[in-house]
């Protein structure tokens, strides 16, 4: 027939010989040993993590194990845990309390705001509309953090936004009552917790939102649809299906949102009350104060608290479903 | 007495696309029914829409005589088998057969022990403890089945739930539904593209294309006495022949249709001297076993014939002569 004037009948050898060269060894070398290729990938990185990133870390940690001459303020590079009993004391258990109830509670916030969103972003949106809430989700991301910072402070403002539409609304009252509540509020909502809670379950959402997305797209449709089959209402479904296997996504997503909570000392400086945060206490006590050892001593604490926050996700069986 | 499912000039529109079109359907309680038809004919869309994922745009729907309409799947006394099988990946296979149970507020150990005798009809006993993600595609078939089952419905829906499995097994899962059904007496609602599964299992098949039910009835009537050019052909591939070809044979001016086994294969010399028959020439053989599928050609007419092995072959390009008896060429309602 005609196929042989189609499709030229094959002449080349059945073993190709090999192109030569030093890049030829070299691919050769890395097919046959395929280890070699990994190491020469993984070694630049592990060496940067390994040496830059964790080295200095640890560096930072045994400082937490010095103290510094109240007189000369000069470190003494002796092995003391005189630097964690100041840590302990009164004022700084406030700071380390306040955070960290700050931290959770922004954590709780954020995964309820997430939630909904990132359950319509997995199901619901297709296309055009999913482009449109990644958008939505990053543009904030990709704008400056402290302009986005101060524009709160505009919004929260006595004098601002948020007083003004209120305003209108003749719904002054509303906040001016909660201004009037002990802790959470204040003079005005600029200088308050509660504007600091505010403004960081909104800078933090974004990554709570993602991971939750990503593990909600995860869950087959059908999954949804054998509950409700095998007769389970639509909470029901929720509670058994759904937030079981959305449970790592908020887990990873509050690791971010708990952990950044506990870090930041530039939110809680410029919207919020004179009291300190964890952050604002290590730069304080590295800067100002110089005392080195007690803001290395304040690092532990986030990472130690991080620890058991893990450790306790896992027992609850928050992987499970990895 | 009433119908175990019974739809309406029912129809489910997806916009312009008429996934259901005006179906009328009555499954009697008790019956193995299989809704058969190639992908997109609107079996699934039915079986979504017993099950009360789907609602109708118009037309009704009443299961056991009450209307469905507006009912969810929660508030259904019906449970489907789902093709890839829909099993909770984080919860034990145990909790997962238990599952119904758990949402209706059943007691633990009550559920547990309801699990475990329904994980024993399904042959899977002692398989509790372990999570989905380590069972085979047979053993999760099983307990998809036995996650149903344990709820009693009226009415079990299957999604093509063999279509994963390989050969052999699904030989094996047929035997076993439907032997399951019979001991049950629940009304199970198949759906497959597979004939020759539709055939050898339901008591009745409904065999679907574009939206359409195209014939309804018994394995026999489908197989034997097609309707339409489409479920001739289908159903088994039977050869369907054209009006002026049966008009030689029978005097009448319709449609016919001939199953593949009914065609005897001759060689020229024999048949040339009786007179009759079709002249044809065989285009290739297809060896499948227990038969051999002969592709021919009479007169730019292609037909299939199905021989027994052991009968000597013509070869490749021998001019044949093909015979049958009158009563096996059906005729077809197909209008001309």
């Amino acid at each position: 027939m005609s196929l042989d004037a189609a499709i030229p009948r094959a002449t080349a050898p059945a073993i190709l010989p090999g192109s030569g060269g030093v890049r030829g060894a070299l691919s050769d070398l890395f097919w046959r040993r395929p280890k070699v290729l990994l190491l020469l990938m993984l070694l630049p990185p592990v060496l940067w993590l390994g040496i830059v990133y964790i080295g200095s870390l640890f560096a930072l940690l045994a400082q937490s194990f010095f103290s510094i001459d109240e007189f000369s303020g000069l470190i003494n590079r002796e092995f003391t845990l005189k630097t964690y009993g100041d840590l302990f004391q009164a004022a700084n258990l406030d700071i380390i309390l306040r955070t960290v109830t700050m931290a959770a509670l922004v954590t709780l916030a954020s995964s309820v705001i997430a939630f909904p969103i990132a359950y319509y972003a997995a199901r619901y949106a297709r296309g055009r509309w999913k482009a449109l809430f990644y958008l939505g989700i990053m543009l904030p991301l990709w704008s400056s953090y402290l302009v986005k910072i101060y524009a709160w402070k505009l919004i929260l403002a006595k004098e601002g936004i948020l007083t003004w539409l209120f305003g209108k609304l003749h719904l002054q009252w509303l906040i001016d009552a909660w201004l009037s509540l002990p802790v959470v509020g204040g003079n005005s909502l600029s200088v308050s917790f509660t504007g600091t809670f505010i403004v960081f379950v909104y800078v933090w959402l974004p990554f709570m939102i993602l991971p939750v997305q990503a593990a909600l797209e995860r869950v087959p449709g059908n999954l949804v649809e054998a509950s409700s089959d095998l007769g389970a209402s639509p909470g029901q479904t929720f509670r058994n299906v759904l937030f079981p296997l959305a449970l790592p996504g908020i887990v990873a997503g509050s690791i971010f949102t708990f952990s950044l909570t506990l870090g930041d000392y530039i939110i809680p400086q410029i919207i919020g009350t004179s009291r300190l945060f964890i952050g604002q206490a290590v730069y304080s006590q590295q800067g100002t104060a110089g005392n080195i050892p007690l803001a290395a001593a304040f690092t532990v604490v986030p990472i130690v608290i991080m620890g058991f926050y893990l450790w306790g996700a896992k027992r609850m069986g928050a992987f499970d479903a990895l | 007495m009433t119908t175990a499912v019974s739809f309406q000039k029912a129809s489910r529109h997806f916009g312009s696309v008429r996934a259901v079109d005006a179906v009328d359907l009555d499954i009697a309680p008790g019956e193995f029914f299989a809704m058969l038809g190639p992908s997109g004919s609107g079996k699934t869309t039915c079986l979504r829409l017993i099950a009360g994922f789907e609602q109708p745009t118009s037309g009704s729907i009443s299961i056991f005589g009450e209307r469905a309409e507006g009912v969810p799947p929660y508030r259904r006394n019906v449970n489907t088998v789902f093709q890839d099988y829909a099993l909770f990946p984080h919860l034990s296979v145990l909790d997962n057969v238990a599952y119904g149970l758990m949402v209706k507020g059943i007691g633990k150990a009550e559920r547990h022990k309801a699990a475990e005798e329904a994980l024993s009809l399904v042959r899977l006993p002692g398989y509790g403890a372990r999570r989905p993600g380590q069972l085979s595609g047979g053993q999760r078939q099983r307990v998809a089945l036995a996650r149903a089952l344990v709820n009693q419905p009226k009415v079990l829906l299957l999604d093509e739930p063999l279509g994963a499995l390989d050969l052999k097994l699904r030989e094996n899962m047929q035997e076993e539904l439907k032997s399951l059904q019979k001991v049950l007496g629940i009304t199970f609602v198949f759906v497959t593209h597979d004939q020759g599964e539709a055939l050898s299992m339901a008591d009745r098949v409904a065999v679907f294309n574009d939206g359409k039910i195209m014939q309804i009835g018994t394995p026999e009537d489908i197989y034997q006495r097609p309707k339409t050019r489409f479920v001739a052909d289908f159903v088994g591939s039977s050869n369907v022949l054209p009006p002026d070809f049966v008009q030689r044979y029978c005097g009448q001016h319709r449609w016919g249709s001939l199953r593949p086994e009914s065609i005897r294969v001759g060689r020229t010399a024999k048949g040339a001297a009786s007179g009759e028959g079709v002249s044809a020439r065989l285009v290739s053989t297809n060896y499948l076993g227990a038969t051999t599928k002969l592709a021919l050609d009479a007169d730019g007419l292609k037909l299939h014939a199905i021989v027994p092995a052991g009968n000597a072959l013509p070869v490749e390009g021998e001019a044949v002569v093909l015979t049958f008896n009158r009563e096996h060429l059906h005729l077809m309602d197909e209008p001309v």
